[in-house]
């Protein structure tokens, strides 16, 4: 079983996210980056597959320099090999160009064919759209079954189960297929000490657009379909009201409720 | 704010880095309840030390070949002091542990390593550290416990109360000192043996003032079986292999008391500059921030001690009067800091809504185990005034 597991880069959710003020681009300088934690349940199931038969787990990344860093987390996690495709054309790519190029890393990477299994996370922990592992499959030609909280394969098929709020869906795809999975999947692993020194040895290839022969007028902010125009903070928090209980205080919190619209 | 490290290599700092990861992701959102959970009752949190296993941190100071992670002490010892920063019990229990097999990586033969380091060092289990007795603390020469030949001669049976032992009742293990003759400092002699024996038998827990995820019990041998093969160095020389150990041992305790320090350190300096009194941050009145600048005085002292006398043991070189320095320099640090982020944090460090009043009874317990800072002088001074 030969499966690719797309994932991204993104800025650490703990740390101040913002946006680059010269093109209102999501800021990927100024914080520190990790492996999107969306993404490690996806990197957790190709392994468990890998792991019960036999297989390779290639983890597919776009992004700028420092994106190397989400798959080589991968790889400390027990993934095969890497791709990174970075290429300066890239910048402010929205997710119809991510996943264009996507689509032609996943095909090379897989030898000018298709992979067995395409994995993917649910979506991004910075963008949050969730569109790009259906324009995936879409480029790819592949059957997309999304969201998955259960992954099953038998033979040639793939089984998953989506749980919706008012009911449980098992569905079912022939292979090659690609999912994307939710953070109900399974637990991901940590890498272990012996991972991250394997890590270091295992290939990580850097293919530019030219080497996916992706046009760059393709991608880009330039081609992006939308574009952000402006930002500006959210507002810090305002101070609560505060009262001061002077026997009266039940009354006051009632008033306040009430003219909220609460009671 | 993380502490800067200079690591040696950039595996030190790819392990850091991990630790620091396990550390906010398992340790940090479990320690306060788990630590009032096994205060009222017995809890242990072996599903951590099961994470920490599987991520190779349980063994990084001992031999790659039998499945260590080949780490000089100047590395392993930051793991322990980060451990340390999130959870007190569980940085002792990874120390105790490295201590465990010590004996074997060190005074092992080539088979004994072979046979037993695998299990020890998988990260899958747990070893304890048999050498206190009721009537036998800081002078170790006195116990009593007993390891008679049996039968034809090639076994032991081990028969004796060991107190105040770490991870009992819980270990895979245990590392056991005896008594094979009457000899007070050279009768002694030191076994793994291994647990699950009908006569080894666990007193109740004690009920200490804080550590309480590091359960502690009595170990009873009412004549526990051990394989001649299981004993370590020659009959007569546990008490050198105990000694040596300990010096060793030490450091743990010395890095682990110093990420106490820096936790303490760190809730004390964040409160600080929130705090408002007299209309402006208690952190802009110069009375308390030279106290916080004591505190950090004290945990890099304590941090470049331990450091110090890694590098020396790293190097082949004697280290014990330098690990003895750096258990009673970072025990007493930890418990000054802890004191003094009580006092940054006034009523509410007194109260258990705040880490610190934990961290400070942690604190006092380190001054005591692994040799009582008296006993640390004791080394110390027969060092310099030999
Ligand atoms: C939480 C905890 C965990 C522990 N875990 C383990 C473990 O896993 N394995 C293990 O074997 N042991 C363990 N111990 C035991 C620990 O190592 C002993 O408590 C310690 O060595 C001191 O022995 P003691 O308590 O008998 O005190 P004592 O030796 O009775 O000392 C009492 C006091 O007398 C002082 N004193 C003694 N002799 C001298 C001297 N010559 N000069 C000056 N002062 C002296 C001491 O410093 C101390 O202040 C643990 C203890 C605790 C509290």
């Amino acid at each position: 079983m030969n499966i690719v597991v797309c994932v991204k880069y993104v800025p650490d959710a703990q740390s101040d996210r913002s946006f680059n003020e010269a093109d209102n681009t999501t800021d990927r300088e100024g914080v520190e980056g990790l492996l999107s934690e969306l993404d490690e349940y996806a990197v957790e199931e190709a392994l468990k597959i890998a792991e019960a038969g036999e297989g390779e787990v290639t983890v597919v990344t776009v992004g700028p320099e420092q994106a190397v860093n989400a798959v080589k987390k991968a790889l400390q996690m027990g993934a095969h090999k890497a791709v990174h495709v970075s290429d300066e054309a890239i910048h402010g790519s929205d997710a119809a160009a991510t996943s264009l190029i996507l689509a032609e890393a996943v095909k090379k990477a897989a030898g000018d064919g298709t992979p067995d299994l395409v994995i993917t996370g649910m979506s991004s922990t910075d963008g949050v759209m969730g569109v790009v592992p259906a324009m995936l499959a879409e480029r790819l030609g592949l059957p997309q079954v999304t969201y998955a909280s259960e992954l099953t394969l038998h033979g040639d098929k793939v089984s998953i189960r989506r749980d919706g709020d008012a009911a449980s869906e098992t569905i079912e795809s022939t292979l090659p297929a690609l999912v994307s999975v939710t953070d109900q999947i399974n637990e991901p692993r940590y890498p272990s000490f012996k991972g991250i020194m394997a890590a270091k040895k295992k290939p990580v290839e850097t293919w530019s657009l030219a080497d996916l022969g992706v046009d760059a007028g393709r991608v880009g902010l330039d081609a992006a379909w939308t574009k952000v125009t402006s930002f500006a903070k959210r507002p810090p928090r305002e101070q609560g009201q505060l009262v001061t209980d002077e026997g009266d205080g039940g009354t006051k919190l009632a008033e306040f409720l009430s003219a909220q619209k609460f009671l | 704010m993380p502490v800067t490290r200079l690591m040696p290599t950039s595996d030190g700092d790819d392990l850091i880095a991990l630790t620091r990861e396990i550390c906010s992701k398992e340790l940090r959102p479990r320690v306060d309840d788990a630590e009032r959970a096994a205060a009222e009752g017995e809890s242990f949190p072996t599903e951590v030390f099961r994470t920490l296993g599987q991520a190779g941190l349980l063994s990084l100071p001992h031999p790659e070949e039998f499945g260590g992670g080949g780490q000089p002490y100047e590395v392993y010892l930051q793991v322990v002091e980060e451990i340390a920063s999130a959870w007190m019990s569980v940085a002792v229990g990874v120390s105790v542990h490295s201590l465990t097999a010590y004996p074997v990586t060190t005074f092992g033969t080539d088979e004994q390593r072979a046979a037993l380091l695998p299990g020890m060092l998988s990260g899958d289990q747990l070893g304890a550290y048999c050498l206190s007795e009721p009537l036998a603390g800081s002078d170790v020469g006195s116990m009593t416990t007993r390891a008679n030949r049996d039968g034809d001669g090639t076994a032991y049976a081990i028969k004796g109360r060991k107190a105040w032992i770490s991870h009992a009742g819980h270990a895979d293990y245990y590392t056991t000192f005896a008594r094979t003759s009457d000899d007070a400092g050279r009768g002694i002699s030191c076994f793994i043996v291994p647990a699950g024996s009908d006569a080894m038998t666990f007193g109740a827990p004690e009920k200490k003032m804080g550590l309480h995820c590091d359960t502690v019990r009595e170990v009873i041998f009412d004549g526990v079986p051990v394989d001649g093969a299981n004993r370590i160095g020659d009959e007569g020389q546990g008490m050198a292999i105990a000694l040596s150990a300990l010096d060793a041992g030490r450091l743990g305790i010395a890095s682990a008391a110093t990420g106490l320090a820096q936790s303490a350190l760190d809730v004390a300096a964040a409160y600080a500059k929130e705090r408002q009194q007299f209309g402006r941050a208690i952190a802009s009145n110069q009375g308390l921030a030279f106290l916080v600048a004591d505190m950090e005085a004290a945990v890099s002292g304590a941090r470049a001690a331990y450091l110090y006398a890694a590098r020396l043991k790293d190097a082949g070189r004697p280290f014990s009067k330098e690990a003895a320095v750096a258990k009673l320099l970072a025990t007493d640090a930890a418990m000054k800091v802890t004191t003094d982020a009580i006092q940054v944090l006034g009523g509410a460090g007194y109260t258990a809504d705040f880490p610190v009043e934990r961290m400070f009874r942690e604190a006092k317990v380190t001054q005591i185990f692994e040799g009582t800072n008296q006993i640390q002088r004791l080394v110390i001074s027969r060092h310099v005034l030999r």
